[in-house]
């Protein structure tokens, strides 16, 4: 925890419909590419971790990020998906990465 | 991983950079020319941290050693008895489902500093897990991932047609049971709960034990009777 200015409220809750930024920056970064620009809907939140994107560089991981579990439709992902509809993908997200859709 | 990356278990994004078989390597007798591998990039520059920091004395290659083994010493039964207690205690699949890291501990089993999700199948859902961005695991619990795991074919492929590698390990879902595949890549891991098969009624822990394969708890195949 460093500062003050540590955000630690989530800024989503279960339910919320997110997009997910379509955004290529260099580094290390765990929002895989094949969920950038799409658009999900938060399930839970995990709480604050320790941002990988620093940590990755040797630094602190600090201010912690929010975590959260957001689900999509195989069939907004992938346009041709072959399954049922209702099949879908689970994914871990930090908050930076999602916006209000 | 093993000599260098042992002294961080418990944030196993190894990045598929082929430390896991690095005891193996070091356990090949140079003048054995079948042993011999090609060393990449990655694997060099972990052989020569792990070399250096014996030689400085930060850590002892007894220390490696004994990390390898522990670490090859967790086998998946650890997740079958987790499985098994939950499908014979409905108290403890409940506490199993809200806190994996506290019901896991108090089979004496600790995951450290990291999460775990319990994903359970039911009639309606099949859960199958996968690290796309490189091989995030319940390690703590299940051991090394198998190493088709860490395969880009898998990795690449179940996210995009999962009903069609399930197939590929046997596992034929009817359309009306959702697949959900559960990308890991963040700070949580993640076991899949099976359900328990029908058949199995009379059977004792230990012989439910049997039934419950690595491959059930990440999701990939069921559970069958004997």
């Amino acid at each position: 925890m460093s500062g003050a200015a540590t955000l630690t409220e989530p800024r989503f809750a279960a339910g919320d419909i997110v997009l997910v930024r379509d955004d290529y920056p260099p580094g290390h970064i765990r929002t895989p590419v094949y969920v950038r620009g799409k658009r999900g809907v938060v399930t839970r939140c995990f709480g604050a971790f320790k941002n990988p994107e620093l940590l990755a560089i040797g630094k602190d991981g600090l201010p912690k990020k929010i975590l959260y579990e957001v689900l999509f439709k195989q069939t907004d992902l992938w346009p041709d998906y072959a399954g049922p509809a209702t099949d879908s993908l689970l994914i871990d997200i930090y908050e930076h990465w999602l916006t209000k859709a | 991983m093993s000599g260098t990356s042992h002294h961080d278990h418990d944030h196993d994004h190894d990045h598929d950079h082929g430390h896991d078989h690095g005891h193996d390597r070091d356990q090949a007798h140079p003048g054995h020319a079948k042993d011999e591998k090609v060393h990449g990039y990655y694997q060099l520059l972990g052989l020569a941290l792990k070399e250096l920091l014996i030689e400085k004395g930060v850590i002892t290659a007894a220390e490696v050693r004994a990390a390898i083994e522990a670490r090859d010493a967790i086998t998946p039964s650890l997740g079958g008895k987790v499985v098994v207690r939950a499908w014979t205690d409905a108290a403890y699949k409940a506490r199993l489902l809200a806190d994996a890291h506290s019901a896991i501990l108090e089979l004496g089993i600790d995951m450290g500093p990291t999460e775990l999700i319990v994903a359970e199948n039911t009639p309606a859902v099949h859960n199958v897990i996968v690290c796309t961005l490189c091989s995030c695991y319940p390690r703590n619990l299940l051991g090394l991932p198998p190493s088709w795991y860490k395969d880009r074919d898998y990795r690449s492929r179940v996210v995009r047609e999962p009903r069609a590698v399930l197939k590929e390990f046997g596992t034929e879902l009817p359309d009306d049971i959702d697949v959900r595949v559960h990308d890991s890549t963040a700070d949580l891991r993640y076991l899949v709960l099976p359900m328990r098969p029908q058949g199995t009624e009379t059977m004792s822990e230990a012989q439910l034990a049997d039934i419950v394969t690595r491959d059930c708890m990440i999701g990939v195949t069921v559970p069958k009777a004997p």
